[in-house]
């Protein structure tokens, strides 16, 4: 069973937690900086020493703003609570959070592939320190003791959460990539789900297709990645609409995703959840940005993903899924400066897509202006297509100029003079095809192409021989 | 009778012969030495302080360097300060770097603070020499330093009798003459009602005058540090020094320290003062007497007193120990054994962590504390939130109000400070609320905000003090103060 | 909610307040706290009583607001200095036993 399963509709609701990469953390100057020795990064303030007070971060406050501008939420005053609740990875046993009165409220995520998301809240809050279970091969359970680092405690978090308007597990992959590249683009986040700085939980329910009710939700927790979200869902969706077409009732709990068992385990019941004991934080005085602030932020707004698409659409005409990997990759701009700078738009796409997107991991994209002149010399028939994917591979690797790896390549001899002479050669050698040719058989093209592709062993451009027969044809 | 006058050899004991004020005077120009100040101190803790127990810690060796770097500096020719060599003493709930700061609790016994609490460094740039760290009510919780798991504070005045609370250490530390100044923290009533019961100046600034940077927490929207002193002008300069904003505390006022000591003495010819009917009631005879006897002194000086009426101030007590102990729940959460202070694992000893986290809390709590944990849980839980804490919140709305009203009429306030003077040893410990009455006349001034300063006034014919405590709007340190001094010079 | 609609305290109340709090107590405190509680809670009725619909709660006695640091980095505490005061630490780190519950 499937949670395609006809006759039912899953619905998701999200809730994404993003660290916010400002210099230091939410409420001390401590550095907000991952993958440091453990309790380095440490002050009476994130550790919870006794009389140590919390001072807010401007920064913080800003990408928050950021973040609710980019989804089109309402910004609010807003206040602080302490959320109480014990636990070893919190040095204060209790998390300062926005609860009633966050600064982002009612906003909404346009998916690239159409449709709203409305976005019930996008709040600031502290982050947790982190816990290593020790022995019983790193479980919860079955550990001897835990070990504790306050590195991450008090690092800055965004809370950003959808209403229950997704409607499978693709659309909620969709739009924790959409939310990634926009949370990327502002700024905000280094969107980095593998490090923990992007973490989502689904809450995940079925009903019947057509009702308008909802039914019971899981919350599942514990997902890292893309994949395991769109796994995660879709296991949870189909073992809900068992339960249900057994007749059972589906629990409102918390679940835990088992990334290695493919399944999703039952946590806690909302019956024995903690009662939060929400006051507001009397140690922090409320934030209520005015006009000036807000403009002055709103202004330094950068154009944020769904612009850039169409932006780049309107430069480029090219496909929607192309325009879609280069704005998340943020490749965009390196297009748009090819462009600007006289390069063909389907070839300059065509190579950031397909050859620069594919390496962003191992190299560096070339500078804009370099980048156009690749794409100028393969447009204007000085390398083949080959030849300038091998050349822009060069590029990527060890960068360097075009026309200077084209040189050491020995793809030189591609300059049209050489076409011209290997086309002439062709001619010559073969009257009969050539005559066929003339009188309109443009099959026999084919032909010339691979005997000239032949005689310069693969360097030639098809595109180019063909535009030479037939310029010589006058065709 | 008179009030224990510096050198007077009262029932208080030995107090050095002269003010903070005069001591700073005459270390700064060599007059004096930091040195000798310190050994008179030292010599009055050496004679009494087995009997009263003030202190948790007596820093003697450290007060010596501390005060040998103040007479090397005078010597070198620079200034070290406007505490030039004054003792002061710390209520042990104020961080001192690695000096062990308990907050009277088991929980905390032995711990040594990474940092130094803000008013900590503003008294050490100012040349004070800090004596040691003074006894409380555990984590300030009380009225009467009994409830402090290192034993009692006693009343220098009469051993029998508690110092009041929770700052009882420093109270009895300047009554006795241990340290020329003392620093304590007032919640509901925390500085003054002690100093009052061991007749000596004490103050509640204005909330968020003070830095609370370092101030183990009670209830954070109560709590502020403030001094207490043997006269009205050293409560102001221990002020001046500690007032200020710090951009460690989010609630500090972004204002200059006042100016307090100049004006001092400017007297209260045509201040309008109104004597608060709601705190009069209820409070013993002598109490209510006292307070007329002062509105009469300062009329004669030249005041305009009358009667006014504060009518929420009688919701102050009911409101106080539902916010309070709201705040304290959360405030003291962190007592969990993980990362400083007392662990218990329990009986068994192979606790998982939550067992352990009660076992140490249940362990290391002394039962006030313990008690206002639980209230102030039971008023933030589920389905009370809006009925306990929720309407006290209101009531506190209603309170600033009230206040509000009475300073469109009146310049400053006066009221009794308790409701009577210092009671015997175990008198209140089984009964929570009777201790808890103690207060009820200093906290309204906390839930609204404002300063207040208690005077000592030694009622004709009896060997315990009481105090008359002075009101003013926030802000209004330095009319307050005038008046407090005005009263210091015609109490009996 | 009325005071005379409001039940006293129980002693399951304070049993539960009491595991919210992370208090182990014998069942003689639990008897103790819930008179006491109930006496400091009889006496916030007249508290609980009042029509306050109308007023505006106060959190705090200021009227502060956005009270903000620059995002500057200060210096941080020595590890050790930390870790020597807590109960016990392995390895740079906080130790304690082991965790059986999730986070919530
Ligand atoms: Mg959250
Ligand atoms: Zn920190």
């Amino acid at each position: 069973m499937t949670a395609d399963t006809p006759g039912w509709e899953t619905v998701v609701g999200l809730e994404v937690h993003c660290e916010l990469r400002t210099a230091t953390k939410l409420f001390c100057g401590c550095p907000n900086r991952f993958g440091q020795e453990p309790n380095t990064q440490i002050c009476p303030v994130c550790t919870g020493q006794p009389g140590s007070l919390p001072v807010l971060n401007r920064m913080a406050v800003e990408m928050a703003m950021r973040i609710g501008l980019a989804l089109h939420c309402r910004i609010e005053p807003s206040i602080f609570h302490r959320k109480n609740y014990f636990y070893p990875d919190m040095p204060k046993d209790y998390q300062v959070s926005q609860y009633d009165q966050p600064i982002n409220i009612d906003g909404w995520l346009e998916l690239p592939s159409g449709g709203r998301i409305g976005i019930e809240r996008a709040h600031l809050e502290e982050d947790t320190g982190k816990i290593t279970h020790v022995g019983g091969a790193g479980r919860i359970h079955d550990a001897s003791h835990s070990l504790i680092d306050y590195n991450r405690a008090g690092v800055p978090l965004v809370e950003i959460v959808s209403r229950p308007d997704i409607r499978s597990a693709a659309q909620a992959r969709d739009y924790v990539a959409e939310l990634r590249s926009i949370l990327v683009a502002t700024g905000a986040s280094d969107g980095k789900m593998e490090e923990g700085s992007l973490r989502v939980d689904a809450n995940v329910s079925v009903r019947p297709r057509g009702s308008t009710e909802f039914g019971t939700r899981a919350e599942i927790k514990n997902v890292n990645s893309l994949r395991s979200l769109v796994r995660a869902i879709e296991y949870e969706a189909a073992r809900q609409i068992g339960v249900l077409s057994d007749g059972g009732r589906v629990t409102l709990e918390t679940r835990h995703w088992d990334e290695a068992g493919g399944r999703t385990t039952s946590g806690r019941t909302k019956e024995q959840s903690e009662d939060y004991r929400y006051f507001p934080e009397p140690d922090l005085v409320p934030v209520a940005p005015d006009a000036a602030w807000l403009g002055r932020v709103e202004a330094a707004m950068p154009v944020l993903p769904a612009a850039r698409r169409s932006r780049l659409a309107q430069a480029t005409g090219a496909p929607g899924e192309d325009i879609a990997v280069l704005v998340e990759t943020g490749l965009d701009e390196l297009v748009l400066a090819a462009v600007a700078a006289g390069a063909d738009a389907r070839t300059a796409v065509n190579r950031a897509t397909n050859e620069v997107a594919g390496a962003l991991e191992t190299g560096t994209p070339p500078p804009p202006a370099t980048f156009a002149r690749l794409v100028k010399m393969e447009t204007e028939g000085a390398l083949t297509a080959t030849q300038a994917k091998t050349v822009l591979a060069d590029m990527l690797r060890d960068g360097g100029e075009p026309e200077e790896l084209a040189r050491q390549r020995g793809f030189e001899a591609l300059a049209s003079d050489a076409l011209a002479d290997a086309v002439s050669a062709v001619i010559e050698a073969n009257p009969a095809e050539w005559e066929r040719f003339k009188a309109g058989e443009a099959k026999v093209a084919g032909f010339f192409v691979g005997q000239v592709m032949k005689a310069t062993r693969g360097n030639a451009d098809g595109g180019a021989v063909t535009a030479e027969l037939r310029r010589r044809a006058g065709i | 009778m008179t009030p224990p006058a510096p050198g007077s050899g009262s029932a208080a004991g030995a107090r050095p012969g002269r003010s903070a004020v005069e001591t700073a005077d005459a270390v700064r120009a060599g007059r004096l030495t930091a040195a000798a100040v310190l050994e008179e101190h030292l010599a009055a803790i050496e004679a009494r302080e087995s009997e009263l127990h003030a202190f948790n810690l007596v820093l003697a060796d450290r007060a010596r360097a501390e005060a040998a770097a103040v007479d090397e500096s005078v010597a070198a020719g620079r200034d070290p300060g406007r505490l030039a060599g004054v003792t002061v003493a710390l209520k042990d709930n104020l961080c001192t770097r690695g000096v062990e700061t308990t907050c009277s609790s088991r929980i905390l016994e032995g711990w040594k603070p990474p940092y130094d609490a803000t008013v900590v460094t503003r008294l050490r740039q100012e040349g004070a020499v800090v004596v040691g760290k003074t006894n409380l009510d555990e984590f300030a919780m009380g009225s009467s330093t009994e409830n402090s798991a290192f034993g009692p504070t006693r009343n220098p005045h009469d051993p029998t009798r508690v110092p009041g609370g929770s700052s009882g250490g420093s109270a009895a530390a300047v009554a006795a003459g241990f340290a020329g100044l003392a620093l304590g923290s007032d919640t509901g009533g925390s500085i003054r009602q002690p100093a009052a019961l061991c007749g000596v100046v004490g103050l509640k600034p204005t909330y968020g005058l003070v830095s609370r940077y370092g101030l183990i927490a009670f209830a954070s929207s109560l709590d502020q540090i403030g001094p207490f002193a043997g006269t009205v002008a050293d409560a102001a300069l221990l002020l001046e020094v500690i007032a200020g904003h710090d951009a460690m505390d989010s609630t500090s006022l972004d204002a200059p320290a006042p100016s307090l000591l100049e004006g001092l003495d400017g007297g209260v010819e045509g201040l309008r003062i109104g004597v608060v009917s709601e705190l009069m009631d209820g409070v013993e005879p002598a109490a209510a007497a006292a307070v007329e006897a002062a509105a009469h002194a300062l009329s004669a000086a030249g005041a305009k007193v009358d009667r006014v009426s504060v009518p929420a101030a009688v919701y102050g007590l009911s409101a106080y120990y539902l916010i309070a102990p709201a705040e304290a729940s959360s405030n003291l959460a962190r007592y969990d054994g993980v990362r400083y202070g007392l662990r218990s694992e329990g009986p068994g000893g192979s606790a998982d962590v939550a067992a352990m986290f009660a076992a140490t809390r249940a362990a290391g709590f002394g039962d006030e504390v313990k008690r206002r944990i639980m209230l102030g849980t039971y008023a933030l839980s589920a389905g009370y939130y809006d009925a306990y804490y929720g309407q006290a919140q209101r009531v506190r709305t209603l309170i600033i109000r009230d206040f509000d009203a009475a300073y469109r009429s009146f310049d400053i306030l006066l009221s009794p400070t308790t409701p009577g003077p210092a009671f015997e040893l175990d008198a209140k410990t089984s009964d929570p609320m009777a201790m808890y009455l103690s207060d009820v006349c200093t906290i309204p001034t906390n839930l609204a905000g404002h300063p207040a300063v208690t005077v000592p006034w030694w009622p004709e014919g009896s060997g315990l003090p009481l105090g008359i405590q002075v009101l003013a709007p926030a802000l209004g340190e330095a009319v307050m103060l005038r008046a407090a001094a005005a009263l210091e010079a015609a109490a009996p | 909610m009325s005071p005379e609609s409001r039940p006293s305290i129980s002693r399951d109340d304070v049993a539960h307040v009491a595991h919210l709090a992370r208090l182990t107590l014998t069942p003689e405190e639990i008897e103790r706290f819930t008179g006491q509680l109930a006496a400091v809670l009889g006496h916030a009725e007249d508290v609980a009583a009042l029509d306050l619909a109308g007023v505006e709660p106060t959190a705090h006695p200021l009227p502060l607001m956005n009270v903000l640091r620059e995002d500057e980095v200060r210096p941080c505490l020595d590890r050790d200095e930390v870790l020597a005061q807590a109960p016990a630490a392995e390895e740079g780190r906080f130790r304690v036993p082991r965790i059986l519950g999730e986070a919530p």
